[in-house]
């Protein structure tokens, strides 16, 4: 691939990967109660992350390097994943229900 | 401005501001999180001044294992340990608000008064490359030109350890159990973090890394373990362990000593220094790593017991 084409695929993949994370920034910040925004920031993590390491990955300097770059994302989304559902239910056992909307109440 | 300094110039608003609502949190909680994210901000500023080995230690062993320890200690002490001893009616409070701007000051002003360097340091470094045994200049630096400093840190992180077995009361910790996901995630993640310990560990002797950040990826492991359930808190050290925690320094030692008879101390003979320098590293990333992870078990035995498992 030429080199140009690649900056061209990894800026796209880049500005995909920065705008999940603004919506996720945007998610935490504006999102009711805590599950929802834990649902905001799990997108982020997973979709957000996920394109930043490939429009890095594109950028590397050999295969070796670009594996290790995506080597981070299955780990990420793993931990990730892990730590939304503990916080949750760490919530849940603190007795904080889940946010409803107003006609619903 | 360009884009680079704007980024520098919010980085370092981002480390006071974090420090701030950490030192200003309402509870203990909040400010142990504060803490992380401070140690977060302070990874990227190091990542920015080129220096990614302090970058890695910091991120490891600053915000993740000190982050835990925290954590841990809120856990154990309760949420609010601590809050009467330096909150905002403290009497102490003006005379620290006057004094750090002042020490902020003479820190700036010493900065830019440092007397002019008779010894260019980098450019020794660099000259004597080729008698360290590695190719990385911050491991020559580390292992080989100022050794002795290295060899006093592992000291001191070992007497650490010591004070703290002295201070911990033993109790057999009751096998916990914890989440089908977390225990799914330790079983997972351990051998990768095992294998990047070991990476790290190998890639110290020609690019960032060496045995610091690997034995702090070997204790976040057994942290990682021990939180879901895998690993029992450790009570008093047996024969192995003991071994396993004081081998790093021994084996540094004995390599330091070595070459007592002819030279001074810590000169390796430059055709095996390579050699040397890997053998100390193995020895200190495991010996550091049991270290660094018996700070977390060794003080966690009560704790857990205490948890209501849910």
């Amino acid at each position: 691939m030429p080199d140009s084409a690649r900056e061209f695929f990894s800026a796209v993949f880049l500005v995909i990967g920065a705008f999940f994370y603004l919506a996720g920034t945007v998610g935490l910040l504006r999102f009711p109660d805590v599950y929802t925004r834990l649902h905001a920031l799990t997108k982020a993590d997973n979709l957000g992350l996920g394109f930043l390491v490939l429009g890095l990955a594109v950028q590397a300097e050999s295969l070796a390097a670009a594996l290790k770059l995506l080597l981070i994302w299955p780990l990420t989304l793993a931990a990730s994943a892990t730590v939304g559902y503990l916080i949750a239910r760490r919530a849940r056992a603190l007795g904080i229900s889940p946010w409803l909307r107003p006609e619903d109440r | 401005m360009n884009l680079a300094l704007v980024f520098d110039l919010l980085l370092a608003l981002m480390l006071l501001w974090s420090a701030w609502r950490a030192l200003a949190a309402p509870n203990a909680t909040r400010a142990v999180v504060m803490f992380i994210v401070f140690g977060l901000f302070l990874t990227l500023a190091w990542g920015r001044l080129d220096a990614p080995d302090i970058a890695l230690a910091e991120a490891a062993i600053g915000a993740g294992l000190t982050g835990a320890l925290l954590l841990d200690a809120v856990r154990t002490l309760g949420e609010s340990a601590g809050a009467d001893a330096g909150g905002a009616r403290s009497p102490w409070r003006w005379p620290v608000l006057a004094f750090s701007p002042l020490l902020a000051v003479i820190l700036v002003v010493a900065v830019l008064e440092a007397p002019q360097q008779l010894v260019d340091l980098p450019a020794v470094v660099e000259r004597n490359m080729g008698l360290s045994g590695v190719t990385h200049p911050v491991t020559a630096v580390l292992l080989n030109f100022r050794g002795y400093d290295t060899l006093l840190e592992v000291a001191v992180l070992l007497a650490a350890l010591f004070g703290l077995l002295a201070l911990a009361q033993g109790a057999a910790s009751a096998a916990t159990r914890e989440s089908f996901l977390l225990h799914t995630l330790a079983r997972l993640a351990t051998p990768p973090m095992i294998v990047v310990a070991g990476y790290l560990l190998w890639a110290g002797a020609h690019q960032p890394g060496g045995a610091f950040q690997a034995a702090a990826v070997l204790a976040a492991a057994a942290v990682l373990l021990h939180l879901a359930g895998l690993l029992p808190a450790w009570v008093a050290p047996g024969r192995l362990l003991r071994l396993g925690l004081a081998g790093g320094l021994l084996v540094f030692l004995a390599v330091a000593i070595l070459p007592l008879a002819h030279a001074p101390l810590l000169t390796y003979p430059p055709a095996w220094a390579g050699a040397l320098i890997l053998l100390v590293e193995t020895a200190l990333t495991v010996s550091l790593g049991l270290v660094l992870a018996g700070l977390f078990l060794f003080l966690s035995g009560r704790s857990l017991r205490d948890e209501e498992t849910r």
